[in-house]
């Protein structure tokens, strides 16, 4: 009878144990809205101190996971923990140990930029004889001093996303989750906000994950890269190990006579999409083989070489193109709908 | 210890920001002083021109009780629609994240809704003093008081409203089904005596009605049922109001 219990407390302890370096696990994590599955048997793992991204196009479950692990959704089934507490039983917990910055904006617009932050200090229990401190140590992380006693109405919506930044770090949290930090901003801003999140990252010794349509972002940013389709991950590595996967190149060609399947049986070409009559051909070392390649597929309207994205990868695994215009509208149309 | 001081923290965050929004908003605050002075000088002196003074009292001082009544009845219910805004910007979920119990946010919400509603109340009492309502230190105290409560059932009923209804368009709908029978059925604009049976019954299961009819009796002297019975029974339905605040808040 006692031989359980003994087993019981060795598989505690080697759970504590993961938990200490996994600062994000789930487990066959799954959501239902009546017979659509937005997210479907979750299995992932995040480390402590990286930058994971999930890259989808819209609908993908992005959201519906992040709200699961931010304790806003319960699952359906499975489980998981973030900061080592199950997200459902000790969803308290899991507050106190992150911090969020919604897809949608989130700030008062009635309230100045500091006392936005004011509120945050009061609603996450930061000790009061660092409040101010606080507020000032993020306001100058994302360059808002000059602004701070602003209303937020007046803020343009780079600034709104940088003091939603700011007051997601501000209790300090050990995971920082981001939906979509840059969608609708302009290129500069983005790049700007990429810049503070990895600088957080580095300095508070964060944990960082983030959803994002933008392959751009997902390169320049994440340490890791969970791609997800349908509420299943497809593919999972580090951006430079998931273009490697699908070989170096590129070649996006237009046959005159549609002919895949001797393409396909050439030994470079690893892989090939079609998608609006165009073929897409991953290929080692483009360059080389592209003479041979042209005396194969016949004539061509169109050929056109490139090394691969991220963008690429997530064709190669979905079938689809990750497109702008697939967000659900910009920043400021849904600004807009208030 | 520190997680009762983290609760009250949450209230108090919640409560502040919802008073400065409110003190931001200038339109709220014109029109909730607007509308009650319209039904005290129009209607009140208008037909008590037309009406025999009721105990003693002329028309418009009689109804005024319940005038106050009905001002923070109408400003605490439709407090509520804010919480369907705060959904849709997405406010909301940067509070319901936070790591304090719904139960503090649904508290600090309805003291900003009281809040906003006793501005109002207290602008109406002022009022009183100089269209010769007969006011001792003592009444205008209970009568704070007896507004406060009311207030804070009603707030909580139109946030149980808004909590489970996603569109402006649709909380005025329901509102309205709720606030005008609310009203008309408590006694505000006529005494409770000698109605006919259907009316009275109607009055009756008619919560306002008590806090009606307390205001009067506090203000005027003039009370259908014993106050301390009107204040319990006004007591008893802001509790279950409450009560139903927490649980609908835990379900957004």
């Amino acid at each position: 009878m006692r031989a359980p219990k003994i087993i019981d407390s060795i598989r505690f302890l080697s759970f504590t144990f993961i938990f200490d370096i996994m600062v994000i696990k789930t487990e066959g994590l799954t959501k239902k809205y009546g017979k659509i599955t937005a997210v479907e048997g979750l299995n992932l793992e995040v480390e402590e101190g990286e930058i994971f991204g999930l890259l989808g196009p819209n609908g993908a479950g992005k959201t519906t996971l992040i709200s699961m692990l931010c304790t806003i959704l319960k699952p359906t089934s499975g489980r998981a923990w973030v900061n080592g507490f199950d997200i459902v039983k000790e969803s308290g917990k899991v507050r106190k140990s992150i911090g969020i910055v919604f897809q949608q904006p989130s700030v008062d617009d009635l309230l100045t930029g500091r006392e936005n932050l004011a509120m945050h200090n009061l609603l996450f229990g930061v000790p009061r004889s660092i409040r101010k401190q606080r507020i000032d140590e993020v306001l100058s992380i994302v360059n808002l001093e000059k602004r701070a006693d602003d209303l937020v109405n007046t803020y343009s919506g780079g600034m709104r996303r940088r003091l939603e930044l700011a007051r997601g770090i501000m209790h300090h949290p050990k995971i920082l989750f981001l939906d979509e930090p840059t969608l609708g901003l302009d290129p500069q801003t983005r790049e700007h906000i990429w810049a503070y999140i990895s600088d957080l990252a580095e300095k508070e010794c964060m944990t960082v994950m983030l959803t994002t349509h933008y392959m751009e972002e997902a390169e320049q940013l994440c340490d890791r890269v969970a791609i997800i389709d349908y509420g299943k991950i497809v593919a999972l590595d580090s951006p430079e190990t998931l273009k490697n996967k699908i070989a170096g190149d590129v070649v996006k060609i237009k046959q005159k006579v549609r002919d895949i399947e001797t393409i396909k049986n050439l030994d470079y070409v690893k892989g090939v999409q079609e998608k609006d009559g165009l073929l897409y051909l991953s290929i080692k070392d483009a360059s080389k083989h592209l003479q041979d390649l042209l005396t194969h597929t016949g004539p061509i309207d169109f050929v056109e070489v490139r090394s691969g994205t991220l963008n690429d990868v997530f064709l190669y695994y979905t079938g689809r193109e990750i497109r702008e215009s697939e967000a659900e509208g910009g920043f400021w149309e849904r600004m807009m709908k208030r | 210890m520190s997680n009762f001081f983290s609760e009250i923290e949450g209230i108090y965050a919640v409560w502040l920001r919802e008073a400065k929004i409110y003190v931001r908003e200038k339109e709220r605050l014109i029109s909730s002083v607007i509308s009650p002075l319209l039904w005290i000088f129009a209607f009140g002196a208008g037909v008590g021109s037309a009406v025999n003074d009721i105990s003693g009292y002329s028309y418009q001082i009689f109804i005024y009780p319940g005038i106050a009544v009905m001002s923070v009845l109408f400003t605490s219910l439709f407090y509520g629609v804010y919480i369907i805004w705060d959904r849709k910007l997405d406010f909301l979920k940067e509070v319901l994240v936070a790591p304090v119990s719904r139960a503090s946010v649904f508290a600090g919400k309805v003291l900003g809704g009281a809040t906003d509603a006793m501005v109002q109340g207290i602008f109406l009492l002022i009022i009183g003093l100089f269209i010769g309502v007969p006011m001792t230190p003592l009444v205008l105290i209970q009568a704070f008081f007896m507004l406060l409560l009311i207030s804070i059932a009603m707030v909580s009923i139109g946030l149980v409203i808004g909590a489970n209804l996603n569109s402006p368009e649709g909380f005025s709908l329901v509102i309205n089904f709720v606030m005008w029978p609310m009203f008309f059925f408590s006694g505000a604009l006529f005494p409770v005596g000698n109605l006919p049976s259907w009316l009275e019954g109607a009055t009756y299961v008619n919560p306002l009605t008590y806090g009606v009819d307390a205001m009067r009796g506090i203000i005027l002297g003039i009370n259908h049922f014993p106050i301390y019975y009107d204040a319990a029974i006004m007591l008893l339905f802001a509790l279950l109001a409450m009560g139903a605040g927490v649980l609908s808040f835990r379900r957004m």
